[in-house]
């Protein structure tokens, strides 16, 4: 499909009758609003029942290839797909790590073979992916990697555990950073990039139970797990390379993501609904000066991070840092979704102090989740401070930490 | 499309471009360190043959129709160049005269073009707006009375000692707002009192108008329009030129975190100082973005409500972000900071100055909380 303006325009037509005749109703209990967060099987299986409704309508990966279950498409088809899905507020789209980051990975640097044997099944959601790049030491320092992967014949040996394994529980795969050699001198070059098996003997993921009270990730155990040699992606030694490419892919630095849709966007309209429930000293909360002000602070901040999305595609406007604003996406964004949640329960008066288990919590909790949840960004794929590392090093010069 | 957060337009024409690659050049090349500190002792605060060569680019008439000698390109064009004066901290009048140009183009007609005529020729004009310290008050104190004499004074009319035309803001026997243009030459030596300002490359003075006859007035149902839009362009171009000198200090802070040594170490490897460096980094970006976006939403006719937004988000966003990048220049360059050698001390001050311009950052965020929340 090539995207001229017409074509463009009729698939935006079909695709806003198609979601509003299949975006599933919310069933009876609370759905993950991020891929992070999906904690029991029930959540599970209606998200996969979901991304496999979606993918065989063929509104899924539309710009990747036919032959391993894209449509080829124009990536545009894509962007509108995933546009629908927020505006029509449709479930996540939850294989998130494989549909975003390994996908993406395997288009760019995998084998033909790694390509065939994996992608579609990411896209129909019938392997689900996990990341095994943090461990429990090493939360930031990526680096510093210890698990071990010992070369024995055509397969490695793999001990050691993995933190922050979101999916894991469920996962049929990992993209595994583990270190093969520890007489480098950089640590960098001792480390190996592996699509490994999870359901292999010796791995056990246990899930973690999170700020909010529910599950979403794990801690992943590896005694003595024998993984096949054919799983590493590059070479041996290539890893930290391999990790850094998936990194741009996480932070969205380059595009190829298959969906955008792993989060469901909370917004200022969404905390403008809430202000109609509201009073401060006994008149409608809106009219609150402090209230106000707080408002008016972040529709500044989230015109400015859309504004500043759109003025990256300007490069007349981006001389003095080129990547800046596009190396800037993920603190900039993460970090105002959290205040704006902050917000979101704030405005709550005393049920504020209510949590989801309470039957008086408004909205069942979904502010003070969603602002507990969001920590899950601001912290995982590299922390807020180490983005701020990041730009300080890549965009601004400054002198490493 | 959300209604709060509303258009995301951005657009940067190839004027534009042309204009930021040729104003850049001409103020690294017109305004270096040296030539800045030296206007900052001299009375003008500006170099004439600069401004004359300025003229001849023609920037004084940039935004203005072909008709009356300017380039037609309109307010989104001076963005660019008034961008890169703030960067080199230049002094000239330029942007008081662009705004009295505007002021009375949209205040006046066809009558007026002999006015705008002599601005894009080069003669610098200013506004004479504030009647005291508050931009949110009313600001028609100075009467004019039916034969054109006014009555009263103005509050920090800037670059007014140059200024050829000078158009006031007053209001008429029964009330009304109306411009008066006034010649600088009929206004005395003995009526201007020039104040001592924060920021050292720019000029002001009050002026008392009283017996002073205006060469003609501007009245009637434009006016007050004309008015809120100078204020908003004003605001805007105000941000603009903060975006520039935000990107001058930053600049400055991250050489001296890359070349001190503290501890053995740069200092710009403490978190303590990066982190809040790239924060004025994005402050920055976000505030350019704000600017341009502004820009796009500006044409010749009255500003829309999303004009008005634009313009009151890209000043508040540029105002708290330069003051947040003033004050830690001063106190990431240590002792060094704390003297007025450091260009640190330009950097504050220009801070101070353009915070308090059209408005600080909490006069438009107050006037943003209608027009995002009560729509």
């Amino acid at each position: 499909m090539s995207a001229t303006e017409t074509s463009l325009q009729n698939f935006q037509a079909d695709i806003d009758k198609w979601m509003l005749e299949n975006v599933p109703k919310k069933p009876g209990f609370l759905l993950p609003l991020t891929f992070l967060e999906v904690g029991t099987e029930q959540q599970l299986d209606f998200l996969r029942e979901w991304q496999h409704k979606l993918w065989s309508a063929g509104f899924l990966g539309m710009h990747w290839p036919t032959e391993y279950g894209g449509q080829g498409a124009d990536p545009a088809y894509q962007g509108i797909v995933d546009k629908a899905l927020g505006a029509h507020n449709a479930p996540i789209i939850f294989n998130t790590i494989g549909l975003n980051w390994t996908g993406p990975l395997l288009l760019d640097v995998g084998t033909e073979e790694d390509r065939k044997r994996y992608i579609k099944n990411i896209l129909t959601g019938e392997e689900i992916w996990c990341q095994g790049f943090s461990e429990p030491d090493h939360g930031s320092d990526l680096g510093n990697v210890q698990t071990r992967a010992v070369r024995d014949g055509d397969e490695f040996i793999v001990n050691g555990s993995k933190i922050w394994t979101t999916l894991g529980n469920y996962a049929d795969h990992m993209i595994l950073l583990a270190r093969t050699d520890t007489s480098t001198a950089r640590k960098y070059d001792g480390l190996s990039f592996f699509l490994a098996p999870m359901k292999v003997a010796g791995v056990e993921a246990r899930p973690i139970r999170k700020v909010t009270g529910e599950y979403g990730f794990n801690e992943t155990f590896f005694t003595d797990a024998r993984i096949p040699a054919s799983c590493l992606l590059g070479d041996e030694g290539g890893g930290w390379r391999m990790a850094m490419k998936t990194l741009e892919y996480e932070r969205g630095v380059i595009a190829g993501q298959a969906s955008a849709h792993s989060m469901q966007s909370i917004g200022l309209e969404d905390l403008m609904d809430a202000m109609h429930d509201f009073e401060r000293d006994g008149a409608p909360i809106l009219e609150d000066a402090m209230i106000r002000d707080e408002l008016v602070k972040l529709a500044i901040e989230a015109k400015a991070n859309s504004i500043s999305d759109r003025r990256a595609g300007i490069p007349a406007l981006n001389t003095d840092y080129p990547f800046g604003i596009a190396l800037s996406n993920k603190y900039r964004h993460t970090e105002y979704a959290r205040r704006l949640k902050m917000m979101g329960a704030h405005v709550q008066g005393a049920q504020g102090a209510l949590f989801m288990e309470d039957d008086k919590a408004y909205m069942g909790g979904f502010w003070q989740r969603a602002y507990f949840a969001n920590f899950g960004t601001t912290i995982g794929g590299g922390t807020t401070q180490i983005q701020a590392n990041i730009i300080g090093e890549h965009v601004l010069g400054l002198p490493k930490s | 499309m959300s209604a709060i957060i509303g258009s995301k337009k951005i657009d940067f024409s190839e004027e534009q471009g042309m204009l930021l690659d040729v104003a850049r050049e001409f103020v690294k090349d017109k305004s270096p360190g040296s030539e800045v500190r030296k206007l900052l002792e001299s009375e003008a605060g500006f170099s004439e043959p600069v401004w004359q060569e300025l003229v001849d680019l023609g920037w004084t008439g940039i935004n203005l129709p072909e008709s009356v000698g300017g380039s037609g390109l309109g307010i989104a064009a001076l963005i660019p160049v008034v961008e890169s004066m703030g960067k080199g901290l230049m002094g000239t009048p330029l942007v008081s005269t662009v705004l009295a140009a505007e002021l009375i183009r949209r205040a006046g007609g066809i009558a007026e073009e002999d006015v705008l005529e002599d601005i894009s020729g080069g003669c610098a004009a200013t506004v004479a707006y504030l009647d005291g310290s508050d931009w949110g008050g009313t600001n028609t104190g100075v009467s004019v009375d039916a034969d054109g004499v006014l009555s009263g004074s103005k509050f920090m009319v800037p670059d007014a000692a140059q200024a050829t035309w000078i158009a006031v803001v007053g209001s008429d026997a029964a009330g009304d707002a109306v411009v008066a243009l006034v010649a600088g030459s009929d206004v005395t030596a003995q009526a201007q009192a020039s104040h001592a300002l924060i920021d050292l490359t720019k000029r002001a003075s009050t002026l008392d108008f009283t017996g002073v006859k205006a060469q003609r007035v501007l009245s009637g149902d434009k006016v007050a329009s004309a008015i809120r839009d100078y204020l908003l362009i004003g605001a805007l171009l105000t941000a603009a030129e903060a975006v520039g000198s935000t990107s001058a200090c930053l600049a400055g802070i991250v050489d001296y975190l890359k070349t001190r040594k503290q501890f053995g170490k740069l200092i710009g490897s403490f978190q303590a100082l990066k982190h809040p460096t790239v924060d004025i980094y994005v402050g920055m970006e976000h505030s350019r973005s704000l600017v341009y976006h502004a820009s796009s939403e500006i044409d010749d006719g009255p500003l829309s409500t999303e004009a008005e937004v634009a313009c009151r988000m890209a000043k508040a966003k540029a105002s708290d972000t330069i003051q947040y990048a003033g004050d830690r220049s001063v106190q990431f360059h240590g002792g060094f900071g704390f003297t007025w050698e450091c260009d640190s001390s330009l950097f504050i001050r220009r801070a101070a100055w353009s915070q308090q311009q059209f408005g600080d950052a909490m006069h438009h965020r107050k006037r943003l909380a209608p027009l995002l929340l009560d729509a």
